[in-house]
């Protein structure tokens, strides 16, 4: 912003300086510090007036995001519930095939002594049980028998007495690859895979669930982004070739959904799609379907994209609208003076100017409709969810927060790339609302 | 400023929302027609005992173990006492988020002075626990399908006939329960259940016989959704918990019947946040031993449809509250419902949950 | 496209109005689930769609039932003062940490200013789940998961780039040699401000915070996770009532929200008319 000091300095033509070799204010100092000192006096006052919101920013939104990306790899239990037993694991081949020796299981009694004390051998145990089936009941049995243990006989007898899983090779081998601090562990769980002694594969074919998961919200999306453009296209051409008072009126039409609650419109979907629903009734009113054979449309795919594109339609048009507001009809006109037909104008002089439009409205409309989780989970039904929808199950069902922020990072990761795209095309900067 | 005078203003309303009063007890439970049976049965009797005391509901047990393990992530339990199933229950007590219990010293005897832990019997799934009543997950069908010729289904396996019984079906979206009838149906023996579950050919057979009749199911999530599936004609059966089916049958009359053949048992009932401080501690303490004695068990039963966990309670079990019908009948512990009921296993549960749910919902996207 | 000429060929002429024929089914598309649900809300029975007395107009087939439900509900009626205490404070706090951020963004010099513009738009980009799952997990750290100050300071976060975005287009349009003129004519930076530039950026600000009170006020996603049943908002209640126990008294509840968008949406477009006519344009 200006200030009078630097209007001052903004003003030597009316005012011809004493000395033509260096240019200085009316005070005396050099026209280059002035406006130096200027410069940076506007900096700070920007920054100052900055700072509230990105403190705020930081604080409220950018450390839990930071936080989360912490907690996909945390894995801190392992090492704090039994420190000796890791340190005396170390020395353990786990490709020996064989259990490990007295050393070890003194160590895990020592440890489990203090943890059952504390009680948080029960909770490794369900740590370890996202990583092996089994490991809940065997810690929490353990844990409970710990205190009883004989110290004169040898332990590795005592453990196996009390479970055999002890004596078994896998349990050690789960147990030492899970000890370090960080793991990968929910990486590759959120990629479908596992760590086995032969190192990283793919885990077995009926466990499979979030690559595909993925896959089909991309799947999803992508379809959801074509339907609005499908539909998103012939709206924008529509209100930008209408005179202004009619598209504005038009207008109303395309922003009341957008600003109506997604709540509302979601319920809205549900009461018209369902099999005893408005459109049915319809259908079956005019003989189209037989009562018998109403249509099923929610809890599915097609429910899923129904209301989805209904719900992200106006982010297309927006965006196509005021790109196709900047086309001048004189290059349309000029072509067809020239002897192009109305398609042969369409497509080859107005389209191609249409194109940063389409794509800035298809990678907004995607980047929202890749994250949804509300409407798949209210009318997606088993097959029309989105990976949203199992992180909030992870969240709050499974309590496994690890791989609900892996997965998490991984949505987050293929949003940002997203939106450099977009960055790339439209600028942040002429993001427009309303 | 406007910043700072901004955040003390809504710290203050936060702090006059919560509130701070040492007899306020926190109660958590599922809201609905249960949080009433258990207002009527528990709070309102306590309350007129106790005029110091106030009562809040908090309608979270949905959410209970993923809010528990964050408040006390934040050493900020602000819950006094949680209504949880017993699966969630163990995995509080795993975590450390519930109090253990000591159930002889901290629970009323029976009146003949039976103690309390043998008055509970088999039902005390965890240490932490203070089981409340008995439900069952169990069929709903509609009694006028045409298309089933005038025949009732009697037997699980009639859920997995379409020949017999054709229709939609309503299931919940899980593997719990469902994995267990389908085995039985495909010839497993009920004590076989469990250890055929553990092997990679058991999950492949019970997933099997569920694919029979995956594309005539609906899955459902919340306990509602089947009787309101029934009563829309939108399913012909469906399975749900058993107070649900009782209220769509007598209280709401719809031509549904229940199915009680191979209900699945489970428990509700109280856990104690883990880390009160001492004086809520004795104040919620003071609660449990009133709320969970004989009578008060009986009295709930009065409300909704489910057993009470203690063997005194049952012969003391009366007439439904507003309906005047003998509750008895109606419970599912009753021995002609209860002739034919699968033990549910919560210690393989927990091992296995994690587990198999991958393994479910996998053949359920794919 | 605007009108049809009169040498136009029998292909045009189709083409004319069977294209227009198209966008009106698209509009239909667009505007008839919202506006359904109006009727609907007023049926005298627990059914979701239209029975053959409301068809027929017989004014039994219509009643206020659901309305009266909800006003008298006390879960919906929390559900509504808890929106209500939320969203205005979120709202005021994003508007005036948004409204200095954008006058700071649109200075002529400022450093990092993508980077710093990245940052602050970041809430609008992320996914609803992610900000959800990260600040609950981060929040539950701090204590302020489950509580009224958690839910305020996350649906603050979620409106502040709404107000960025609005007040810093006003601004993009601001004419610098005014606060020059209001200068050389001896008023002060501040004097300046407030007489100048704050009558102009008004219509920004108020249409800022118009978009990060609907953010508050819809707001789901956060709300479910943040929240502790003290926090039931309209959204979370309707949410509920869509997964378990559908009942009619979710349209009185989506009707009276379709009115409330339909107000914003007038004050909105009065707003923007006022700011293009302060600046000189006409309105389109």
């Amino acid at each position: 912003m200006t200030t009078t000091d630097t209007v001052s300095a903004a003003a030597p033509p009316a005012d011809p300086p004493p000395q033509p070799q260096v240019l200085t204010t009316r005070d005396g100092t050099p026209l280059k510090v002035s406006l130096a000192r200027a410069l940076r006096r506007e900096k700070m006052r920007a920054l100052l007036l900055i700072a509230p919101l990105l403190l705020f920013i930081v604080l409220t939104f950018a450390a839990p995001i930071a936080d989360m990306l912490f907690r996909s790899v945390e894995n801190g239990i392992v090492a704090n519930t039994l420190p000796k037993t890791v340190e005396a694991l170390a020395d353990w081949d786990e490709t020996s095939g064989e259990a490990p020796g007295e050393p070890v299981f003194a160590a895990l009694h020592a440890d489990l002594l203090i943890a059952a004390e504390e009680k948080t051998h029960t909770r490794l145990g369900s740590r370890l049980n996202y990583e092996s089936s089994g490991m809940s009941s065997l810690f929490r049995k353990t844990g409970r028998r710990a205190d009883r243990m004989d110290d004169a006989l040898p332990y590795k007898a005592q453990f196996i007495d009390i479970d055999d899983d002890w004596g078994d090779v896998a349990t050690w081998q789960v147990l030492k690859r899970f000890s370090p601090e960080l793991t990968s562990g929910y990486f590759l769980n959120a990629v479908d895979m596992q760590m086995t002694t032969d190192g990283v594969e793919l885990k077995p074919e009926n466990e499979r669930i979030y690559l595909f998961l993925f896959a089909r919200t991309l799947f999803l999306s992508l379809t959801i982004m074509a339907c609005c453009l499908l539909l998103g296209y012939p709206i924008a051409y529509l209100l930008a070739a209408l005179p202004a008072r009619t598209s504005n009126l038009l207008m109303i039409l395309v922003l009341l959904p957008f600003w109506t609650s997604l709540l509302v419109r979601t319920s809205a979907w549900k009461v018209l799609l369902q099999q005893q629903g408005v459109i049915n009734d319809f259908l079956v009113w005019t003989g189209l379907v037989s009562d018998a054979g109403r249509l099923v449309m929610i809890n599915n795919q097609t429910g899923t994209i129904i209301a989805m594109t209904h719900i992200l339609l106006p982010f297309m048009i927006l965006p196509l609208y005021s790109v196709m507001k900047t086309i001048s009809p004189s290059y349309v006109r000029a072509a067809k003076s020239l002897g192009a037909t109305d398609w042969t104008a369409f497509w080859r002089v107005y389209f191609p100017q249409t194109v940063p439009g389409i794509g800035a409205g298809s990678i907004l409309v995607f980047i929202l409709s890749i994250g949804y989780y509300i409407t798949p989970e209210l009318v997606g039904g088993t097959s029309g969810i989105f990976i949203s929808n199992r992180i909030a199950y992870h969240i709050s069902s499974s309590l496994n927060w690890g791989l609900a922020a892996a997965l998490g990072v991984l949505l987050l990761a293929a949003v940002l790339l997203l939106f450099y795209v977009y960055d790339k095309i439209v600028g942040i900067d002429n993001v427009k609302l309303g | 400023m406007t910043f700072k005078t901004l955040l003390l203003a809504s710290a203050a309303t936060a702090m006059m929302t919560t509130g701070a009063n040492a007899i306020d007890l926190t109660i958590v439970s599922w809201g609905g027609a249960y949080s009433n049976s258990q207002n009527e049965a528990y709070h309102k009797p306590y309350m007129a005992e106790n005029p110091d005391v106030t009562i809040i509901n908090d309608e979270s047990s949905n959410e209970a173990v993923a809010k528990l393990r964050a408040m006390n992530e934040a050493g900020n339990v602000t819950w006094d006492l949680v209504d949880v199933l017993a699966s969630d229950a163990i995995r509080l007590c795993d975590e450390g988020l519930a109090m253990e219990i000591d159930h002889d010293e901290m629970l009323a005897p029976a009146p003949d002075g039976t103690p309390a832990s043998k008055d509970f019997g088999d039902l005390i799934v965890s240490d932490c626990y203070i089981p409340q009543i008995v439900y069952s997950t169990t069929f709903g069908y509609r009694t006028d399908v045409e298309a089933w010729n005038g025949k009732e289904p009697d037997d699980i396996c009639d859920v997995f006939d379409l020949e017999a019984f054709p229709g939609k079906r309503a299931l919940e979206k899980r593997p719990i329960n469902n994995m267990e009838w389908a085995l039985l149906c495909d010839g497993v023996a009920k004590e076989d259940v469990y250890d055929m579950l553990e092997t990679e050919e058991g999950v492949n057979r019970a997933l099997a016989k569920l694919g029979t009749i995956k594309d005539q199911t609906v899955w459902w999530s919340a306990g509602a959704e089947t009787p309101q599936l029934l009563a829309d004609g939108e399913v012909v059966m469906g399975s749900t918990y058993n107070g649900r089916l009782f209220s769509l049958i007598e209280e709401q009359d719809q031509p549904v019947k229940m199915l009680w053949d191979a209900q699945v048992f489970d428990l509700d009932g109280w856990i104690v946040p883990a880390g009160l401080p001492k004086e809520r501690l004795d104040a919620v303490m003071k609660y449990l031993r009133f709320a969970t004695d004989t009578q008060r068990l009986a009295d709930q039963a009065k409300y909704i449809s489910y057993g009470p966990a203690r063997d005194s309670s049952a012969p003391l079990v009366g007439k439904h509250a507003e309906l005047g019908i003998e509750m008895a009948p109606h419970m599912p512990t009753d021995p002609a419902n209860a002739k034919n009921t699968f033990l549910f296993n919560y210690e393989w549960w927990a091992d296995y949950r994690d587990d198999l749910d991958a393994k479910f919902q996998a053949w359920l996207a794919s | 496209m605007s009108a049809l000429p009169s040498y136009a060929s029998t292909g045009q002429r189709a083409w004319y109005y069977g294209f227009r024929a198209i966008c009106g089914m698209i509009f239909f598309f667009l505007i008839f689930p919202i506006l359904i649900i109006v009727p609907l809300s007023f049926n005298a029975e627990n059914f979701f769609t239209f029975t053959p007395e409301m068809l027929a107009l017989d004014p039994a087939g219509y009643s206020l039932k659901h309305y009266e439900d909800f006003f008298t509900n006390p879960d919906w009626q929390q559900a509504l003062r808890n929106s209500f205490a939320i969203a205005p404070v979120a709202t005021l706090l994003a508007t005036v940490l948004g409204t200095l951020a954008a006058i700071g963004l649109s200075q002529s010099h400022v450093p990092w200013r993508s980077a710093i513009m990245a940052v602050l738009i970041s809430p609008m980009i992320v996914p609803l789940i992610i900000s959800a799952a990260g600040m609950y997990f981060f929040y539950s750290r701090i204590g302020l998961q489950g509580t009224y100050l958690g839910v305020v300071l996350a649906h603050a976060a979620l409106g502040t780039p709404f107000v960025i975005i609005t007040v810093t287009a006003t601004l993009v349009g601001f004419d610098r040699s005014l606060v020059r003129a209001a200068a050389s004519l001896g008023a002060n930076p501040v004097t300046t401000f407030f007489k100048v530039q704050m009558p102009l950026i008004v219509p920004g600000v108020v249409s800022g915070a118009l978009f990060a009170f609907i953010t508050s006020f819809d707001e789901v996603v956060v709300v479910l996770f943040l929240g502790s049943a003290g926090q039931k908002t309209l959204p979370w209640q309707m949410f509920t009532g869509l997964r378990e126990q559908i009942s009619p008294t979710i349209l009185a509840v989506a009707s009276l929200m379709v009115a409330i968008s339909i107000a914003l949406l007038t004050v909105l477009e009065l707003l923007r008319r006022r700011s293009e006519r302060l600046r000189g344009l006409t309105p389109s």
